[in-house]
């Protein structure tokens, strides 16, 4: 299992040279490795918006997937056939509207806290894949004409289940 | 009570302060006293620490509010079980069953390694014991769960109903914290050996011990925390790659990868440095692991408060890293190299590509992890990276892996002849392809999942063939059968019969894996009370709505009977837990366990007045192996750590090793 060293200077300097290019293989894969991570976290980023950003946005809004959070507005939940339900998404400022193809949870009403996943579609709407009901309890409607407070918004968002992400 | 407390955690801060600095001046001087009263400080320190959780421990089932934490967390409604469990149930307490574990590790890798390794023993013993010290003093500060309450409540309101909803929640901390706590004993070993700027044969063995025991506990919590999420969570899956997920795998790879090096290390003399970087990596990412879930900056489950621990754990972080650095930075060049990798197609390399993937997977978790924190810090904008960019980034990795765990085996040590690679590798591509075959036969199209499965028969032909090679050359030289097993596998070589069987057991893993995510199916139903609906090939009848009263919740249960081909196999019940504290009801799952795979209903929404109800019905197979494979994984390499009766035998077995297995000693 020893290792003699007494070679002659021929072969240090093949060593050599392996071992630079041993180096720069490893550069380049790291260096390869560092692209596809970047690209692949920048398209698949989820971002955490309010209505009031998403309004804000404009036509950014388009394309991203975005977790949306907000309250669900009064008098707005329409049942389409099947398990398709439409309503609106709103904390005071802004609201929008959502369609979502999935089942709402046992707890799904009016003016309580949701947040869904998806994406704003050209007809104006947001098309979402994932509706959760926030299971914070110590949140409240915000109250007549005054908007909801963002950063509380932000929270709930963030604290929204995360293991539901399929 | 409280007073009592907090006694014997000041007591604990000032006696592992103490012993650490008299670990640090032995390892110094070399005197043989400091290095023996060390050793009584970290005795006392055990003491002290372990008794202050057991005083918590006694005083939870006392029912004794006027210690702050037992009001916040305890409950006289909940079961008993419940109440033992609370310890770990918040975060004050949590970081007291922390400095308990501690405590535990530290008094027995003192105690097994008095008399022995006295040249590394003193600075480990100072570097145990200054983490014990920082966490003495965050029980001690921010996380004080011995105050004393003023005016003491009658009854508390029980710990969060989340982890009441399932007695999975109950062990799956105790051991995590076996896994991420014993991370420390290897850490304060290989510091010692920088601080010496020596890595030789003497610390190789408690090294290895030491990482071993805590990467066992961590799978298997790893495993744990999955099959909860899978029993519990109610969307059929077990691994979502959340931070809090993510965090407890991260120092998993690192030890796995240092595991594989310190190989290396005893057979090669080379990799001494990068084993001992491997080791670091894995404390430092367990103390990032408990920053993220500990401090709040990812609201999930598991994180339950923000408050003044975040930034000392932080700052803790920090400082190990500083040191581990910087004692990297001076000490690696006085490491000598013994020897050199001799080509590509040998073990020594195999074992280098091993934890060249390893390490590639721990930067891939942890970028995807650590980004949306980033990002947050930086431009104060909230995301988080979504799950296909895991699975996109993880899966070619892990077959690379895999390939590797079934080459790597197969190549001898050192040089080999053209032949003889052949004469190793080609055989095993045939149950390659019959894996392929039979996946293909039952349903699996997924490219990833046969490409697993492919590897995987490769892989678990050569694991097979390496587990008992020494049980067959005793055959050949006549014994019987049974002696040979005895003697081949139970006797001598155990750790290399440990270790083909945790390969074995992580094939399993990886085919079930694999299948098991690309052929699950999902149907959503809507049923009427006594309809019956087709789901994957098993029909459910919906038999009715039951309402349900316990001491500390009460239940909404949707029942089904299932039944395939005619017959029923079994009643699935299906649930909405309601607890007092928490407005919203929480969703239980309910699933029917089968070899071949498993039968999920996860209950969407139900109405007990007209006894309706939605579902969501997956049906997932192999499942089941995935839980069993990490249990008999970690009982393996158990059966690995189990000491040779003597010395003298276990020496014997070394060189009946070499002998027996020819073709490695090349």
């Amino acid at each position: 299992m020893s290792t003699t060293m007494s070679t002659p200077t021929a072969t240090d300097a093949m060593r050599k040279r392996t071992r630079l290019f041993m180096i720069g293989a490893f550069l380049v894969a790291a260096i390869a490795f560092g692209v596809i991570a970047a690209s692949g976290i920048n398209q698949n980023l989820v971002y955490y918006w309010t209505p009031t950003d998403l309004t804000k946005a404009g036509d950014k809004a388009y394309g991203a997937t975005i977790r949306l959070g907000g309250m669900v507005a009064p008098g707005s939940i329409q049942k389409h056939g099947g398990s398709a339900v439409a309503f609106e998404v709103y904390d005071g400022g802004s609201r929008v509207p959502v369609r979502t193809s999935t089942v709402p949870p046992q707890m799904f009403r009016e003016n309580i806290g949701v947040v869904v996943e998806g994406t704003m579609v050209r007809g104006g709407y947001f098309q979402s894949n994932r509706l959760m009901v926030s299971h914070n309890n110590e949140y409240k409607a915000p109250e007549k004409g005054h908007t909801m407070d963002q950063k509380q918004l932000r929270k709930m968002i963030e604290a929204s289940d995360p293991a539901k992400q399929d | 009570m409280a007073q009592l407390g907090r006694i014997l955690i000041l007591a604990s801060l000032l006696a592992s302060a103490a012993g650490a600095l008299l670990g640090f001046a032995a390892g110094r001087t070399r005197s043989l006293d400091g290095l023996k009263w060390a050793r009584r400080f970290a005795y006392l320190y055990c003491a002290l620490i372990m008794g202050a959780a057991l005083l918590m421990e006694y005083a939870l089932l006392k029912h004794d509010f006027s210690v702050s934490y037992v009001a916040q967390v305890g409950s006289t409604t909940v079961p008993t079980w419940v109440t033992i469990v609370s310890l770990w149930s918040s975060l004050e307490g949590s970081i007291l069953f922390w400095g308990f574990v501690l405590g535990a590790y530290i008094l027995v890798a003192t105690f097994l390694t008095r008399g022995q390794y006295a040249e590394y023993q003193p600075d480990a013993i100072g570097v145990w014991l200054s983490c014990a010290a920082f966490f003495s003093f965050l029980i001690a500060g921010p996380a004080n769960p011995f105050i004393t309450m003023p005016n003491p409540p009658l009854d508390g309101p029980g710990p969060n109903p989340l982890l009441q909803n399932h007695v999975l929640m109950a062990v799956h901390p105790p051991f995590l914290y076996l896994g991420y706590v014993g991370m420390t004993i290897p850490f304060g070993f290989a510091c010692a050996a920088l601080i010496k700027g020596r890595l030789g044969h003497g610390v190789l063995k408690p090294l290895r011990e030491s990482l071993m025991l805590p990467w066992i506990f961590l799978s298997i919590s790893i495993m744990l925390g999955g099959w909860w999420a899978y029993e519990v969570l109610g969307w059929g899956g077990y691994w979502a790659w959340d931070p809090v997920e993510n965090a407890s795998l991260l120092p998993w790879l690192t030890a796995t990868a240092a595991l594989h090096s310190i190989m290396v290390v005893e057979r090669r003399g080379i990799l001494k440095g990068w084993t001992i970087t491997l080791v670091q990596a894995s404390f430092l990412l367990v103390l990032l692991g408990t920053f993220m879930t500990r401090s709040g900056v990812f609201n999930s489950v598991h994180s339950f408060t923000q408050s003044a621990i975040g930034p000392t754990i932080l700052g803790f972080l920090a400082a190990a890293l500083v040191f581990s650095i910087a004692l990297l930075a001076f000490r690696i060049d006085k490491l000598e190299v013994e020897g050199r990798i001799e080509g590509a197609a040998s073990r020594e390399a195999m074992f280098l590509v091993n934890n060249l993937l390893f390490v590639l997977l721990t930067f891939t978790v942890l970028i995807g992890t650590v980004f949306p924190l980033v990002v947050e810090a930086v431009k104060g904008k909230q995301m988080s990276v979504g799950r296909p960019y895991f699975d996109s980034m993880v899966v070619p990795v892990g077959a690379a892996l895999l390939f590797v765990l079934g080459v790597g085996p197969a190549l001898p040590w050192g040089r080999a002849t053209r032949a003889q690679i052949k004469k190793a590798l080609l055989p095993p591509i045939v149950t390659g392809v019959v894996f392929v075959i039979v996946g293909y036969l039952a349903n699996v199209r997924a490219p990833w999942t046969l490409i697993t499965l492919g590897l995987g028969g490769y892989a678990a032909h050569v694991t097979l063939k390496e587990m008992f090679l020494p049980m067959f050359q005793r055959m050949k030289r006549g014994d019987t059968v049974a002696a040979a097993f005895v003697e081949g596998q139970l006797r001598r070589g155990r750790r290399r019969f440990a270790s083909y069987i945790v390969h074995a057991c992580v094939v399993i893993a990886f085919i079930a894996i694999a299948v098991s995510s690309s052929n699950r199916q999902t149907t959503e139903l809507h049923f009427q009370k006594g309809q019956t609906q087709q789901a994957s090939g098993f029909d459910l009848t919906f038999l009715g709505v039951e309402e349900r009263q316990e001491p500390h919740r009460a239940s909404t249960v949707a029942k089904f009977a299932v039944s395939r081909n005619g017959k029923q196999v079994a009643t699935l019940e299906p649930r909405m837990n309601h607890y007092e504290r928490m407005r919203e009801p929480i969703g239980s799952p309910d699933v029917y366990t089968t070899a071949a795979g498993d039968l999920y209903i996860s209950l969407s929404n139900i109405d007990p007045a007209v006894e309706t109800a939605s579902v969501t019905v997956f049906a997932s197979p192999l499942v089941v192996w995935i839980w069993i494979s990490v249990i008999v994984m970690g009982l393996g390499a158990l059966f690995g750590l189990i000491p040779a009766r003597r010395e003298r035998a276990a020496r014997e077995a070394k060189e009946a090793l070499a002998v027996d297995t020819t073709p490695e000693t090349a």
